[in-house]
């Protein structure tokens, strides 16, 4: 019973999760992308902006990129590069419990503006609030097994949990079995973190894939000549 | 060389009534709808005044338009590159929806369904944002209306720079004039520069400068970029909007809204052929007071047959060479050089131009000694400050500005002398540099103002046409993919985020729906 149970939250429900978020993603560019927009409300409402929004998206991309890099990058090149994995278990905590602090301030604070102000709170939708708390639940979470980390430094757990990401991103077998032991903390992070994914498409996170890095090199000026955007060139 | 053409518009302040139809019948057409309550395409001012949103002109403040650096080259004065997307989280220089105003309608409901009650019901105004009632209305977009509101306030403005503005807040010398205002389409337009998802773009063949709304990712930056402050987030559907020049009518040869409703016909419309390759050039004067003589530079004389030959190898269509020809915007810009860009100081080589407003002769006509220049009045004794004008216009350079208002004074002059007098004023026409029959084509255009000579617009060319084949069976325009607006109520991809669900434009049915009651 247990090993179902496993085998369905960890072994299944992470492919179900991330193709709903590619396909649901691919869908909503093709078909709906008037919708496909970060979803500012700093027009009505920048009070608590300047440090919520800056600390929050400051801390959760550093958050998001050390979970991509720490839990995806195989053990044997770190081992190579000379890092222990107990040094490699204290990095992490150290860098994600600072990054996690920053965007729990930023967190917080936007949560509070979103609740509390008349103009956000009646122009928000159900799934603006909703991906809010998520994030929330998800990053509280993620704080509170730093705790737990802390109690088996040797980096043991770790290396289940970055094993299972690898063998989920590169469809091999057995990856539930692998964190079938781990801790309740790290079950439910990697559970509604998977969440997340899901109803990425269906949220202002898509804007996530808009983060606008070719503006670095684009030409100021934009001209476009109609009947194709193949004619779209800078001046 | 790179010849390309605009349609441009040139709006005659001296005939400007302040009437508001441009801006009424604008908003009628294009930002009727929710999320956009707020956004006036178009607005009229009333100078002196901080304008809409308020203190618009004030750079410092809101970073506008571009600024030359010492090496020469411009850049948003937003900031670099790495700059404007260091404040795509939380933009410091954006406006809040207290600098336009809180868009608000009336508890009309309440007037037909109150109780009966000894003193007569009042319609309350809501927010359209909260859905609350509201104190006081503190702000709207024609605040200022004919001098409405303090001098302290007003005085606020901009364009007061090196002038004694006190006096000008004494009854005895107060003036004031309307301006009228949208986007300027600009050829070197700062919004573009920096909108960090290129959904800004110029158009090639009438350079209307446009936001695709499908690319636009609402992260603000043109909002703050644009100097004149007509790029409006939507809060409602998360993308920014501006005015689009009524693109659907110019392509037909038809006017603008604004333009085609204007009352006191000052608004004119022509093509301008300009020399795309410098436009960087041009709009990188070194002094500021140089940026009106070097956009007028780039614009290319359309009688010149070189000019026509390379148009034609670079593309432009025959009958935009007609109309180009027939520009009245050519004439008043260039000919006879009483039109003028707005703030050309900004660096973005506006293309919507304004003729500088006559005032009355003040204070020597009051003792009946007028101020004359030879044969026409003082314009320095005019009762609106050159100085003035000249930093609404020429980045304060009062030289242009002052040929300018002497130019419409000697029309004026000669055109009275013919009807009343039945002779020719030869020596007006000398004073200024105009010989008779140009006057008498500023009078046809200036003063009869015929709808034929005001819009001189080339439809769109087959060429840049869409294949009409290929659109049948289609669903026209709407917000989303062409066939759903993107909001339906069962869409996954999220519903409209102003859950109130009734259209702000029908506030008997929205108030009815706020205070709980049905509007029957």
């Amino acid at each position: 019973m247990f090993d179902n149970i496993n085998q369905i939250l960890f072994g299944l429900y992470p492919y179900v999760a991330i193709s709903v978020f590619l396909v649901g993603s691919v869908v909503r560019f093709d078909r709906e992308q008037y919708t496909w927009r970060s979803g500012s409300s700093q027009l009505l409402r920048r009070r608590l902006l300047f440090v919520g929004s800056n600390c929050f998206h400051i801390g959760v991309l550093a958050i998001l990129a050390g979970h991509f890099v720490g839990l995806l990058t195989p053990h044997e090149i770190y081992t190579a590069m000379g890092l222990s994995v107990e040094a490699k278990q204290m990095l992490a905590m150290i860098a994600g419990g600072v990054a996690g602090l920053l965007c729990f301030i930023g967190l917080t604070l936007l949560i509070y503006r979103r609740l509390s102000d008349p103009r956000i709170r009646s122009t928000s939708s159900a799934m603006d609030i909703a991906i809010l708390l998520l994030l929330y639940a998800q990053l509280i979470l993620g704080l509170s097994s730093i705790f737990v980390s802390a109690q088996h430094l040797d980096g043991s757990e770790m290396l289940k949990l970055a094993d299972w990401a690898q063998r989920i991103v590169t469809l091999r077998s057995g990856a539930a079995e692998q964190i079938a032991d781990v801790s309740l903390i790290f079950k439910l992070h990697i559970l509604l973190g998977l969440t997340i994914f899901l109803v990425f498409p269906f949220s202002r996170l898509v804007h996530i894939w808009s983060a606008p890095v070719g503006y670095i090199g684009r030409s100021y000026q934009v001209v476009r000549r109609r009947g194709g955007a193949s004619a779209i060139r800078g001046r | 060389m790179k010849i390309r053409a605009q349609i441009a518009m040139v709006l005659n302040l001296d005939k400007c009534i302040g009437c508001h139809t441009c801006s009424v019948t604008c908003k009628n057409v294009w930002t009727s709808r929710d999320g956009v309550e707020y956004a006036w395409f178009n607005n009229v001012e009333t100078k002196p005044g901080i304008g809409y949103p308020k203190d618009w002109e004030n750079q410092k403040k809101w970073k506008g338009g571009w600024v030359r650096r010492k090496n020469g080259k411009l850049e948003p004065r937003l900031g670099g590159k790495f700059r404007v997307l260091a404040k795509i989280f939380m933009n410091p220089d954006l406006p809040e929806i207290d600098d336009y105003y809180e868009p608000f309608t009336y508890d009309y409901a309440h007037l037909q369904t109150a109780a009966l009650s000894q003193t007569a019901p009042t319609a309350r105004p809501r927010s359209v944002i909260t859905g609350q009632q509201m104190d006081k209305i503190k702000w709207g977009p024609n605040w200022e209306e004919i001098l409405g509101g303090e001098f302290s306030k007003r005085g606020q403005d901009q364009n007061f720079e090196a002038v004694e503005k006190e006096i000008y807040g004494q009854f005895e010398n107060t003036f004031m004039m309307y301006l009228p205002r949208l986007c300027e389409h600009c050829l070197n337009p700062a919004c573009v520069a920096a909108c960090p998802s290129g959904s800004i773009y110029k158009r090639e063949e009438d350079g209307i400068v446009l936001i695709d709304q499908d690319k636009c990712r609402g992260w603000r930056m043109c909002v703050s970029a644009c100097p004149y402050k007509k790029i409006y987030y939507n809060w409602e559907s998360g993308k920014a909007e501006k005015c689009i020049f009524c693109y659907p009518r110019i392509e037909v040869g038809q006017p603008t809204v604004c333009s085609e409703t204007c009352v006191g016909r000052i608004r004119y419309l022509g093509v301008m052929l300009y020399d795309a390759d410098r436009i960087e050039e041009a709009a990188s004067a070194v002094n500021d007071k140089d940026l009106y003589q070097a956009q007028l530079d780039i614009f290319l004389d359309p009688h010149d047959p070189k000019v026509i030959a390379q148009a034609r190898a670079d593309g432009v269509p025959e009958a935009w060479l007609v109309a180009a020809a027939n520009s009245p915007v050519y004439k008043m810009a260039i000919d006879w050089k009483i039109a003028f860009p707005l703030h050309p100081e900004y660096r973005t080589l506006p293309m919507v131009w304004y003729v500088p407003p006559l005032s009355p002769i003040q204070a020597k006509a009051q003792s009946g000694e007028l101020g004359l220049n030879g044969v026409i009045p003082d314009v320095g004794k005019l009762r609106i400050p050159l100085r003035y004008l000249a930093n609404l216009l020429t980045a304060g350079d009062e030289k242009p500005v002052k040929l300018a208002l002497e130019r419409l004074l000697a029309m004026r002059a000669y055109m009275r002398v013919r009807h009343v007098d039945g002779l020719e004023a030869h020596e007006v026409l000398e004073q200024v540099g105009l010989d008779k029959a140009l006057i008498e084509d500023m009078y046809k255009i200036l003063a009869i103002a015929n709808y034929e000579d005001r819009f001189v617009i080339p439809t769109t060319h087959r060429e840049y046409a869409e294949n009409a084949f290929d659109l049948k069976n289609s669903c026209g325009f709407s917000f989303g993919n062409g066939c759903s607006s993107g909001s339906n109520e069962i869409g996954l991809f999220g519903k409209p985020k102003h859950q109130h669900g009734t259209k702000a434009s029908d506030p008997v049915a929205m108030a009815g729906r706020l205070t709980g009651k049905s509007a029957e």
